[in-house]
Parts: C-alpha cells; sequence; structure tokens
C-alpha cells in the first residue's frame, strides 16, 4: 500500500489545485507494470521530502476526468503543480536519483 | 564480498539466481529500481512459456520467478548499477544510491533496451502521444486512431492488444512481409481493426504539443504521405544493453557481449552473462531462461576451482 494519499476527481481541486504547498501528481493505473515499480521510490521521495513537495496519486480508471482534462496519454506521468498550475512534467519510471535530479528546483 | 552477483532480474536473471542459490551461492541479484522483471513486465499474456497451457500474464511469470528465487537464498536489490569494475579478481559492483558490493563472481542479464526510431520529435512528443508500451498507454486511446511501427511478434502483440481501446490499428511495416511468427500475424491478419501499411518507413513524427500523426515514406518508390494519428507505437526491436562494460568486456558485431562457444564466460575471467545481452537472435524468455541456467553453472564451475581460501573470503554479506 503506497503512503501517498490518493486524490481523485471530486478532491483535485480542493487537494492540489489550491494547495498552498507544490504537489507531484502522480498519475497510474493497477495495471501499468512501470507505474508499480515507480510507486516505492516516490514514496521514499515523500518520506524524505514531504515538507517541501506533497506527493499525491491519481488513479486514471476511476479519475478519467482529470486524466483527460491534463491530456494524459502515457503512464506513470507526474507533474507538479503550484498556485493550480503544472510546472513540471516527468514521463515514465525513472530510478531515485533521476527523479530527485528531475525534481531538485522542489526538493533541493 | 558475495561469491556472486547477478545484475539483472528478467528470465535470465531470475534463472541464473535459482540455479545459483540453490547451489548454495546466495546470489546477490541486483535488480534495477524499476525496471525489475525486465521486459515481461511490459507484456500481457505469455502463451509459450512451457508449463503455462492456459498462458501466464508477463508480470505474474516474473513475480514467480522473483519467489522461487528468494524461496532457496536469492537476494533481491531494487537499485540500479552505475558501474562495475571486473578486472581482477574481485569485482566491484557500484548502486545508484552509492552502495558498493565485491563479488568474485558476476553474472550480466542486464537484457536489452528498446530502440527508438532516431527521428528528432521522437523524444519531444513521447508521453504526448508516442508511447513503446502499449500495456501501460493504450487505455489512452479509446476509439481513437493509432499506429504500430514494425514487423516482429511485439508489434503483433501490441497491435492485437491495442484494438481493445482504438477504433484502428495502422501496422506501419518497412517490409512487405513479417517478422513475426506465424500464429501472432494470422492473429492480425484476421482482426479488422488493423490495416498494415507495407513498404512504409515514418519520415517525421508530427505535432505542436501533442501528437497529429506522421509523414511516411514508400520504402519502393519514395513517395511520402501524411497520416493523421492521435497515438504512435514503437516497437521496432531492442539493442543489447552493454553501457555498463564498454571497454571491459568483448562485443560482438552485432553489440552482443561475447561469450565462448555455448558457453556464459565472457573475455573475462569469473564474469559471465546471460539471456538478450549475449543473444542476437532468438530473444525469448525461454531462451533467456535457459542461457541463465548456463550462466549460474559456469559460475558455479568457476567458483569451485578457486582456492578455498579465496572462496572462504567472501562470506555472502
Amino acid at each position: 500500500m503506497s503512503a501517498a494519499p490518493a486524490v481523485t476527481d471530486a478532491s483535485f481541486d480542493a487537494d492540489v489545485i489550491k494547495n498552498s504547498k507544490p504537489v507531484l501528481v502522480d498519475f497510474w493505473a493497477e495495471w501499468c507494470g512501470p507505474c508499480r515499480a515507480v510507486g516505492p521510490i516516490l514514496d521514499q521521495l515523500l518520506a524524505e521530502h514531504g515538507d517541501k513537495l506533497e506527493i499525491v496519486k491519481l488513479n486514471v480508471d476511476e479519475n478519467p476526468q482529470t486524466a483527460a482534462q491534463y491530456q494524459i496519454t502515457s503512464i506513470p506521468a507526474m507533474k507538479v503543480f503550484q498556485n493550480g498550475e503544472v510546472v513540471k512534467t516527468i514521463i515514465g519510471a525513472k530510478p531515485k536519483p533521476a527523479l530527485e535530479a528531475d525534481l531538485a528546483a522542489f526538493i533541493g | 564480498m558475495r561469491q556472486v552477483i547477478i545484475i539483472g532480474s528478467g528470465p535470465a536473471g531470475y534463472t541464473a539466481a535459482i540455479y545459483a542459490a540453490r547451489a548454495n551461492f546466495k546470489p546477490l541479484v541486483i535488480a534495477s529500481s524499476v525496471e525489475a522483471g525486465g521486459e515481461l513486465m511490459n507484456t500481457t499474456e505469455v502463451e509459450n512459456f512451457p508449463g503455462f497451457p492456459e498462458g501466464v500474464m508477463g508480470p505474474e511469470l516474473m513475480q514467480k520467478m522473483q519467489e522461487q528465487a528468494e524461496k532457496f537464498g536469492a537476494e533481491i536489490l531494487l537499485d540500479d548499477v552505475t558501474s562495475v569494475e571486473l578486472t581482477g579478481p574481485i569485482k566491484r559492483v557500484t548502486t545508484g544510491n552509492g552502495q558498493q558490493f565485491e563479488a568474485l563472481a558476476v553474472i550480466f542479464a542486464t537484457g536489452s533496451a528498446y530502440r527508438k526510431l532516431g527521428l528528432p520529435d521522437e523524444d519531444r512528443l513521447s508521453g504526448h502521444g508516442v508511447s513503446w508500451c502499449a500495456t501501460c498507454d493504450g487505455f489512452f486511446f479509446r476509439q481513437k486512431t493509432v499506429a504500430i511501427v514494425g514487423g516482429g511478434d511485439s508489434a503483433m502483440e501490441e497491435a492485437n492488444f491495442l484494438t481493445r481501446f482504438a477504433d484502428k490499428v495502422y501496422v506501419i511495416h518497412r517490409k512487405d512481409t513479417l517478422r513475426a511468427s506465424k500464429i501472432m500475424q494470422e492473429r492480425a491478419f484476421a482482426n479488422d481493426k488493423i490495416e498494415f501499411l507495407w513498404n512504409s518507413a515514418v519520415k517525421s513524427i508530427n505535432g505542436a504539443d501533442a501528437l497529429t500523426g506522421v509523414t511516411l515514406e514508400d520504402t519502393v518508390t519514395g513517395e511520402t504521405r501524411e497520416l493523421e494519428l492521435q497515438g504512435l507505437f514503437i516497437a521496432i526491436g531492442n539493442d543489447p544493453r552493454t553501457n555498463l562494460i564498454h571497454g571491459q568486456l568483448d562485443l560482438t558485431a552485432e553489440g552482443t557481449i561475447a561469450v565462448q562457444g555455448r558457453s556464459s564466460k565472457t573475455s573475462q575471467s569469473g564474469v559471465f552473462a546471460a539471456g538478450d545481452v549475449i543473444d542476437p537472435t532468438y530473444r525469448q524468455a525461454i531462451t533467456a531462461a535457459a542461457s541463465g541456467t548456463v550462466a549460474a553453472l559456469d559460475a558455479e564451475h568457476f567458483l569451485q576451482a578457486l582456492p578455498a581460501e579465496t572462496l572462504a573470503q567472501a562470506d555472502n554479506t
């Protein structure tokens, strides 16, 4: 079970868009192998940097509206939202050092 | 120090681990952080692995191989190898989080990586309509028009899979015959959502923020034409993953790690290789598994021939 909390179509506005902190949204699905592989790495990043960057998960199967709104066509897709805007997009599962480098502006 | 470290966790790596663990070498498998389980993790049904008459899902098969290796004492580490030192009697392996391991023997089962078309906009539109994983991304192309590039078994499997979602699936292939096995070809030919575009090469991938289509070139006449698409899946083969060992192990003309005869012995004593990284030809789960067995047995013979005091240095921690 993931440590990162789940967000939904219904909660996305309150949890992500109106969040005062930067939030990384992991767009994922049960049937996506690379998504399952990157999940534990995101949990580690949350444990280490949760004070600076919130990390949440959005299941694209259960929340098609948000996935469509952000034109997700490839998962895992990780988008960092700041003040309601997408400020960073990472496509595909990557090792922890690579994700840390991609997210340096938020967790550095 | 370890007796044996196995790098990679596809069928070759895990089968080598099962054999080495059963021989009491307590292998350390460095499985990768995000690609553990290898290529089969991105496939659906595997129908040609003996012992599974009903077929088995790729990820499930790999999970079972991992469990079987662990049952006999293999240790699995979910990290990526970033560098290796293979010369000399003690091999050193460094991982992404900075850990360093030593071993008397190393088995390379690093597999292969998908090949890119090598077109300018391929990376830019990756995740915006261009994909290498139909099982991951097919879902997003419900009622859309997509194409798959390639003519092998993977391309046929993915084309069939994509028809679950897409209204139309083009198969773009450079030649007028397929490399895919007969059964996979027949399945694709029988699927009325699939249309074959023969003698066609992708010349450019088009779209500003998201893929809108591709420009195709006829490989016979040289004529070009536009094809509108929302999704482009690329399955044009794989290249052996040898970047870790360049300059340390001999390679073949095909780019695979060179091994001696039917063995797994590389140009470096104590270093063995198995699976797709040594195989430019067959590249099946079962041939990789068999090759992993060969590597484990070769490593076993190598270790048993070492002086007892050398072997005793490896306390497997």
